[in-house]
């Protein structure tokens, strides 16, 4: 093609502005349409909060508080996936409106708010939840009132329940692959585990020691756990220099992260040294500790931003559109994305909104246009998906490395690892 | 009529009249069941407050620990209900069924000890009772027998929220850490989360609140809640006249620990769940707000306070997602500039007297028409929010 038929990127943006009006305003003659295909009385027989034209849904993050600043992507993947959807002409023929409910980073708001969801605004789906703490305390209330959560953490295991669908990985897909992975490339006889001390990491560390135990038949030379927002890793890093482990296997979250790495490097243990490998730090992580701080160590997640495939391209492109250009996508982000998505696709299957039919149609549905691949939900209500490992780069971006050739099933009660 | 009249100008039972009105039938009425359970939560806080009432207004001890014992009380409860929940029936994918899940994850394979009274409902109730009031007797004793106060103490209190929440997190095989004990369903059998048992759990903590009002004012109107008054003004006073200051102070510490634990455990059984994110620093200055919200002088003023900032906190979180803490903020810094005594403040001191210079004109003008009951009650405040009891002026404050 000559340079004189590329359009001017003017003319591109209005034809494309045109098509998108054409688009809507036909969207929203077949979503009225298809909306009396599905009669309101036949699709919500349990009085949830759903009319001819409209669908409430609600979303329950902390917006303020200490973990506002991981769940403010999942915030903004859900809001964007619920736009997007929009835009297609909703659910069944009907309009998504969120009610946004802060949980402020405080279990008992959170089971509050939870409450008021189900209960009072009786919404058809519920998206959120970040933290382990967070999800035990609304879970018995999804339970009782019977609501659908759709949680995005990547998260512990032990768990499974019909009124949720975990859109993020169980302990043993992220950390399975990814420690058979460390122990092929880098030949490695010793681990050194380190985590934060809550029950997500300790169960990750417990399931990647009777691993490296009992499969790899190698050895753990030390295990250490420090309170939530702990600083100071001078102590642990010194027994780190002392045990000169193969691998440090690592499970530190939140703040203090940007203490850890940063303290490591100062003491010089450095990826050009010391083979690392996280399982907790994404690119929001890094944006706090500093691509030059943790650059070379490696990240065991399902989802990087810098994933290289069409329909990711697609998602950072709308991301970047919507939230500005230097926002990053992190695995739980991506997993907040996939949230509406797959309740659009359950309530499609179902042909309706209640909350049964959707539990029991969520088994098997499969979602081609998820931005880390292919993605299918396991009758467990946990999702299939690959395990890759990035390296973390000086830009804050990760560099995937390795990816697991099948889709991983997910395995929230793992036998030989309890 | 005029017996009666004066029976509550005399006693000050004419604001816990109104509050039980409020609680026992305005509420349960015009409220739907969701927001009747939020005010049940609300009231639990009120027990807290009311205990930092008779240790901070009267005693002139201000606790920044009040969630220890909030919490204590909270966890004695939730291990029962917990030990209830996790039968070998509903446990068994567990490798150790029959032990609280947490405990399972844990790799405990046996349940600790000091968790075996909480199988016993009786003997539960009485730990709750008796635990963190015996703490805060040691901790009372200790102090103020070395004659710490003020602002040490303060300090010292919350050093030891600090300490607790710490404890819990760390101590996750036996506590539950940070996620707290969760999915409690039944106690003794009957399920506390249908909408019957909630109707019945919010009365049950509408009664023990006003018994603990009662309790409290009558303490009040005793020789020992004039001793408390005087201690806080001149302590060396009574010191010289032979009384064991002390003693009186560790009273009332342990009062308000005993009230702040009734309130937990109530919050346990209608919330059901506790987590330490109910026991450290920040919940227990939050509660010291509910306090000196209502007035820290006046018992019913402060479950007022209680009520006003979390429903402020709820209905502010409902309606602005990402603005409401600017506003809960505006609200507190609006309250000490505004009416430093809190609500029952602005009653005794502008609202009353108003009134009355009010009423006192009417009667100096027989000219003006008598005033019938319906008028008057829509001229007067809406709700009242506690008057001070007769005899304390706010110069004593």
């Amino acid at each position: 093609m000559s340079r004189d038929h590329v359009p001017s990127p003017k003319s591109q943006q209005r034809r494309r502005l045109l098509q998108g009006a054409a688009a809507l305003s036909m969207s929203g003659v077949a979503g009225l349409a298809l909306a009396q295909q599905f009669p309101t009385a036949k699709v919500n027989t349990t009085k949830l909060a759903v009319t001819d034209t409209e669908v409430v849904v609600g979303q329950l993050h902390s917006a303020t508080g200490t973990m506002a600043i991981s769940e403010t992507g999942s915030i903004q993947a859900e809001q964007l996936a619920i736009d997007q959807i929009n835009a297609m002409g909703g659910v069944l023929g009907r309009k998504i409106r969120v009610i946004k409910e802060d949980g402020a980073s405080d279990w008992p708001t959170f089971a509050e708010k939870s409450k008021k969801l189900l209960v009072n605004d009786r919404v058809a789906a519920v998206f959120g939840c970040w933290t382990s703490a967070s999800r035990k305390a609304v879970l018995p209330i999804f339970e009782k009132e019977n609501g659908m959560l759709y949680y995005p953490t990547f998260y512990e295991g032990l768990e499974q329940s019909k009124n949720v669908i975990y859109t993020g990985q169980e302990a043993t897909q992220q950390i399975l692959w990814g420690l058979d992975w460390a122990s092929k490339e880098k030949k490695a006889k010793t681990y050194f585990l380190v985590g934060s001390d809550y029950i997500w990491p300790r169960t990750s560390m417990k399931i990647g020691r009777k691993h490296i135990e009992n499969v790899l038949k190698t050895k753990v030379v030390g295990e250490e756990y420090y309170p939530l927002g702990h600083t100071n890793f001078n102590s642990l890093i010194n027994k780190i220099k002392v045990a000169k482990p193969d691998v440090i296997f690592a499970a530190v979250v939140g703040g203090s992260n940007v203490a850890f790495y940063k303290q490591l490097k100062a003491a010089g243990v450095t990826a050009d040294k010391q083979f690392l490998l996280t399982i907790s730090v994404t690119e929001d992580e890094v944006l706090g500790i500093g691509g030059e701080n943790m650059a070379g160590f490696y990240s065991s997640m399902k989802y990087f931003q810098s994933l290289d495939n069409a329909n990711n391209k697609k998602f950072v492109e709308a991301f970047k559109a919507k939230y500005g250009k230097d926002a990053v996508i992190g695995d739980v982000t991506q997993a907040g994305y996939l949230g509406p998505w797959l309740w659009k696709a359950a309530v499609e299957k179902a042909g309706s909104f209640d909350v049964d039919k959707i539990a029991a149609a969520s088994a098997g549905i499969e979602l081609k246009t998820a931005p880390e691949g292919y993605v299918k939900v396991h009758e467990n209500h946990h999702l299939w998906s690959k395990t890759r490992i990035g390296q973390a780069q000086k830009d804050g971006q990760f560099k995937v490395v390795a990816e697991s050739p099948e889709l991983i099933q997910p395995d929230p009660f793992p036998k030989g690892y309890q | 009529m005029t017996a009666f009249k004066h029976w509550l100008d005399r006693t000050g039972m004419g604001s816990v009249l109104l509050l039980a009105l409020l609680l026992i039938v305005v509420f349960p009425l015009c409220l739907d069941l969701f927001r009747l359970n939020l005010v049940g939560k609300y009231l639990c806080y009120a027990f807290v407050a009311l205990g930092l009432v008779m240790l901070w207004g009267y005693g002139g001890v201000l606790s920044l620990g009040q969630g220890v014992f909030f919490g204590l009380g909270g966890y004695g409860m939730a291990m029962f209900l917990k030990l209830e929940a996790s039968d070998p029936v509903t446990t068994k994918i567990q490798s150790t069924p029959g032990i609280p899940d947490f405990m399972d994850w844990n790799q405990l394979t046996a349940l600790p000890i000091w968790w075996e009274p909480f199988r016993s409902f009786p003997l539960t109730l009485l730990l709750v009772l008796t635990v963190p009031t015996l703490i805060a007797f040691i901790i009372g004793y200790a102090m103020f027998k070395r004659r710490v106060g003020g602002v040490y103490f303060a300090i010292i209190t919350q050093a030891i929220a600090l300490i607790l929440t710490v404890l819990i997190i760390g101590q996750q095989g036996y506590t539950g850490g940070v996620n707290g004990m969760t999915d409690l369903k039944t106690l003794l059998g009957w399920d506390t989360r249908t909408n019957s048992a909630k109707y019945i759990l919010y009365f049950v903590s509408v009664g023990l609140l006003l018994g603990s009002i009662v309790l409290c004012t009558w303490i009040q109107k005793s020789k020992l809640g004039t001793l408390l008054l005087a201690m806080r003004d001149k302590e060396d006073r009574v010191r010289f006249s032979g009384y064991d200051v002390s003693m009186f102070r560790v009273f009332a510490f342990c009062l308000a620990a005993l009230l702040s634990a009734v309130g937990g455990a109530m919050f346990t059984l209608q919330v059901g769940f506790m987590s330490p994110s109910l026991v450290g620093i920040v919940p227990s200055i939050e509660m010291v707000i509910f306090a000196a919200v209502g007035g820290r002088m006046s018992l019913v003023g402060a479950v007022y306070g209680a009520l006003l900032v979390n429903f402020g906190k709820t209905y502010f979180s409902e309606s602005f997602p990402d603005l409401w803490l600017f506003l809960m903020a505006a609200m507190f810094i609006g309250v000490v500039l505004g009416f430093p005594e809190g609500l029952a403040g602005l009653y005794t001191n502008k609202v009353k007297p108003w009134w009355q210079a009010r009423m006192a004109a009417r009667r100096a003008a027989p000219a003006t028409p008598p005033i019938t009951p319906a008028a008057k009650r829509t001229e007067a405040p809406d709700t009242e929010p506690g008057a001070l009891p007769p005899g304390i002026s706010s110069q004593q404050t």
